[in-house]
């Protein structure tokens, strides 16, 4: 099958490539561009492991073809934080052992910089909701939303 | 081990060593591999939940251009191993989903489209989908070999009742002849899954030189070893298998599903091979948790003192007799309770679903939940709060268990005693409103855990260990062997070893890895520590025994001199050689752990619908090394008990096929489920342990079943007694009772 090109531009960085016009965009992301930071929990877009953000858009990058995304900006967990340095939800991430196995955490954390882009102070409630599409069956949330409001309240005092 | 020990590292919340690694994308799980010149595998599964294979025709596949290699169970070398009728069917399917054949396509969906090119012929025959038709006398029967284990005469016809257990202490005669009230009843339980949220998957390579490499997520990389090279008939020291980061488990991860199939697909097609399981597959072909039907009766006297308890257990294995976990069921069933009298009976059926895997405390949710909805219930009769009848009739040090040994010491008092004054139990509930308490038991396990610390010339250590980190075990590890050389933590790294790496361990599994793998540690760094002492012996040219290890240095202790592990490991060269210790344990002395549970949960009576309003977990650590992943296992395990209690199922039609293989319809519990649930970390040091630690991962999904279960009934007035308590199966139970 004649393969489509492509140009985005994928943290920061301009990326071209070839794909089959069934390709989602997580398993270009995956399997074209060896960015794996982006992971697969369901393929149906009800796990949330392979959020992204697409021209600020929180979205899950199993339900977008490849095709779909020329011209488009697109953010994935390889890109939140500098090269020597962890962002703040990264860190909070860490602080408060929010994590377990760790497969949900790239797409919690990308769904957590979409949240507090759009509502720098959520309520414990805002949060779970706006999470509820990531899901983590290790942590039970607890330590995962204390880490949101605590990154969200470090991210209002330096702002 | 003294009572109460000065610890330096031990009880701290380090930041885990693999965690940068999981917060950026860089940690590589069982799907990240990719190699040069790799292909794709894909499994054809049975549509039929119980049909014969009349025949296989796979040539119109072999011949597609994309297609590399196709294998069916003929393809295994060694078709009498162990569960290799689970990896590829022989001659029948038992579950729709049943693996039966497989390609390897030049893409993930060349190879899936050449799936629909293989001509599978089956014989459909009528599907066994419950306990109560599978023990029916009309049953249609599964296996036409299984004669019943554990009967007192060996049965003269198959069934599909693969096993009896019996266990009993005292006299049940006796006992509830001494009761004043008794207290019986049936619970019912669904078929439910792990839920972890990375699928099963692999990268393999066979090489012409007949040595292999398997990268997959897996809780025991020494067992994927051991059962592939049997059904593939190679040598151990040809398989090399490394475990790649895991994407939770939860005895799910146990099992051997892909890797056998995969390896032989890199062999006919002489490239390596990448699988992976879609969320469908997960669902159909992997896990699930046994369905149950379990009967428990219970007598006591008016003051509260239990005389006497008996179970009857009904466990599901799926198709596979022997894969669901009837004798942890029986054996956990009362242990709570110091009762003179006690006995179970369990019974094990085949059913046409997937066969069975461990699932966190497996099969103790099951049978203590229906202990503990009757010891709420008796507590209802008696007038006496639920807490004080537990305390009343509680297991403590020297309790006889029906299963064997008598209990050394544990924290059960301790729990129930903050749970009563927790601040969860003191606060006042509303209309429709309901609260619920349980407790919870559950062995631990210790077994073979193999460490080598390797020291540098630096002075710091890599630790090479050979269980999985499932949830945040090398930041554990490291934590121990600290303490031990009483160096900082930042001074060691932690690494899971391939099975080249290190002798055998045991799987992550049973609660066993801070426990035991944290022994093979603690030994590991004591063996460090006595090497580092004799360097320095030498160096001043005294005794060992005239050696002090202080904080990171040994010292001089019959004349002046420090020198520190940097010093000695910096000369090592010069004085033997390096350095590595290693401990290679069979590690006994794994002590339970005691939970108590509280549940408040408010019911709407219109939809049904539940809300968790607050939830607390108390449960003894013997010593939490890191507390934050303690907390967080205490967590993790009630939210799947809550999910278990609530909502998860499987759901089959009428020809046996599974209706919600997916996280949209089978629905674990997501952040706005839940509130925030309470810790409370009790410990009664293990003495077994250097540092007194108990397992503690899998008791937290045991008390929630019956605390959800008593919370929804007290909000409802009336005795809920099958999970889930879905919205539909309240809102009957409301109308069944109006």
């Amino acid at each position: 099958m004649a393969k489509t090109h492509v140009t985005t531009t994928i943290n920061g960085d301009l990326k071209e490539f070839l794909c089959e016009p069934g390709d989602t965009l997580l398993q270009v992301l995956r399997d074209e561009l060896g960015l794996t930071g982006t992971k697969e929990g369901c393929g149906s877009g009800d796990c949330g492991a392979c959020s992204v953000l697409i021209n600020d858009r929180l979205v899950c990058s199993c339900l977008v073809l490849g095709v779909e995304t020329n011209g488009d900006v697109i953010e994935t967990v390889e890109g939140i934080g500098d090269s020597d340095k962890l962002h703040v939800i990264q860190e909070k991430f860490l602080e408060h052992a929010a994590l377990q196995c760790g497969i949900c955490t790239p797409g919690l954390v990308v769904s957590t910089k979409a949240l507090l882009e759009e509502n720098p102070n959520p309520t414990e409630e805002e949060a779970r909701y706006y999470l509820a599409g990531n899901l983590c069956r290790c942590t039970g949330y607890d330590k995962i939303i204390k880490a949101v409001l605590d990154a969200a309240e470090t991210m209002r005092e330096s702002a | 081990m003294s009572e109460a020990q000065d610890f330096k590292y031990i009880g701290q919340r380090t930041i885990r060593p693999d965690g940068h690694d999981k917060v950026t994308g860089r940690a590589n799980y069982a799907a990240d591999l990719t190699l040069p010149g790799m292909i794709w595998g894909k499994i054809l599964r049975s549509p039929h939940a119980h049909a014969v294979i009349n025949s296989i025709d796979t040539s119109k596949a072999e011949e597609d251009p994309e297609v590399f290699a196709v294998m069916t169970h003929a393809d295994i070398p060694n078709q009498t191993a162990s569960g290799v009728q689970n990896i590829l069917a022989k001659d029948k399917v038992f579950y729709h989903g049943h693996a039966v054949a497989a390609v390897a396509a030049v893409t993930e969906s060349a190879a899936e489209r050449a799936l629909g090119l293989i001509e599978v012929d089956y014989k459909i025959l009528k599907p066994v989908m419950s306990i109560d038709e599978a023990i029916s006398n009309d049953s249609p029967l599964l296996h036409d070999d299984l004669f019943t284990k554990g009967m007192a005469e060996d049965p003269a016809v198959p069934s599909n009742i693969s096993s009896r257990n019996e266990l009993s202490k005292g006299d049940l005669e006796v006992g509830f002849a001494e009761a004043e009230v008794i207290v019986e009843r049936e619970f019912r339980t669904a078929t439910v899954h792990q839920g972890y949220i990375e699928p099963h998957a692999c990268t393999v390579r066979y090489d012409e030189d007949g040595q292999s490499m398997i990268w997959c997520s897996t809780q025991g990389h020494f067992a994927v070893r051991a059962t592939t090279a049997s059904m593939l008939g190679i040598e151990q020291t040809n398989l090399n298998v490394i475990a790649s980061e895991i994407g939770g488990g939860f005895g799910g991860k146990l099992p051997i599903y892909l890797e056998p199939v995969a390896l032989v697909l890199s062999k006919k097609s002489g490239r390596p091979i990448k699988m992976q399981m879609d969320r469908n597959e997960v669902f159909m072909a992997s896990g699930p948790g046994s369905a149950t039907r379990n009967w428990v009766k219970i007598g006591a006297k008016k003051d509260g003192t239990i005389t006497a308890m008996k179970a009857k257990l009904c466990y599901e294995a799926g198709w596979a007799p022997g894969s669901s976990p009837l004798g942890p069921a029986c054996m956990t069933v009362f242990t709570p309770y110091d009762v003179d009298h006690q006995y179970v009976e369990g019974y094990e059926v085949v059913v046409n679903k997937a066969r069975c895997a461990a699932y966190r405390a497996p099969g103790a949710p099951q049978s203590e939940y229906a202990c503990e909805m009757v010891i709420n219930e008796l507590a209802d009769e008696l007038g006496i709060d639920p807490i004080d009848l537990r305390l009343k009739n509680v297991a403590k040090e020297g309790t006889q268990t029906m299963y064997g040994p008598k209990l050394k010491a544990v924290g059960l008092v301790e729990c129930l005693e903050a749970a009563k004054s927790s601040e969860q139990y003191k606060t006042a509930l509303k209309d429709n409103q309901g609260r619920g308490v349980a407790s919870g038991f559950w062995f631990n396990v210790g077994g073979e855990s193999s460490v080598v610390i390797n020291m540098n010339e630096d002075g710091t250590g890599t630790i090479v260990e050979g269980s999985p980190d499932i949830g945040g075990s090398r930041a554990s590890m490291q934590m121990m062997a600290a303490e031990e050389l009483q160096m900082p933590v930042e001074a060691f790294s932690a690494i899971i070893g391939d099975t080249q790496n290190l002798p055998y361990s045991n799987p992550t599994g049973g609660s066993r890895t801070t426990f035991a793998t944290g022994m093979a540690v603690v030994e590991a760094a004591a063996d460090v520590v006595s090497q580092l002492k004799e360097r320095a012996a030498a160096t001043w040219n005294v005794v060992p025994e005239h050696v002090d290890w202080k904080n990171g240095a040994a010292i001089n202790t019959k004349g002046e001199g420090v020198l520190t592990a940097a010093e000695i490991c910096g000369s090592a060269a010069k004085t033997g050689g390096h350095i590595s210790g290693r401990g290679n344990i069979s590690a006994r002395g794994a002590s339970p752990s005691f939970a108590v549970h509280l549940a408040d949960i408010e019911v709407d009576p219109d939809t049904g619908k539940t809300t968790v309003l607050r939830y607390t977990a108390i449960q003894d650590a013997g010593k939490a090394i890191h507390p934050s992943y303690v907390e967080g296992q205490y967590q993790g395990g009630s939210a799947q008990g809550i999910g278990w209690a609530l909502n998860e199922e499987y759901v089959y039609n009428e020809d046996g096929r599974l209706e919600n293989p997916g996280f949209l319809d089978y629905r674990i519990p997501l952040a706005s489920d839940l509130p925030m649930i309470d810790t409370i970390i009790v410990e009664v040091p293990n003495s077994f342990h250097p540092f007194g630690v108990r397992g503690i991962g899998e008791t937290g999904i045991i008390p929630p079943l019956a605390a959800c279960g008593t919370a929804v009934s007290k909000a409802i007035g009336i005795r809920m007694s099958e999970l889930p308590m879905s919205p539909p199966k309240i809102l009957k139970a409301i109308h069944d009772a109006s």
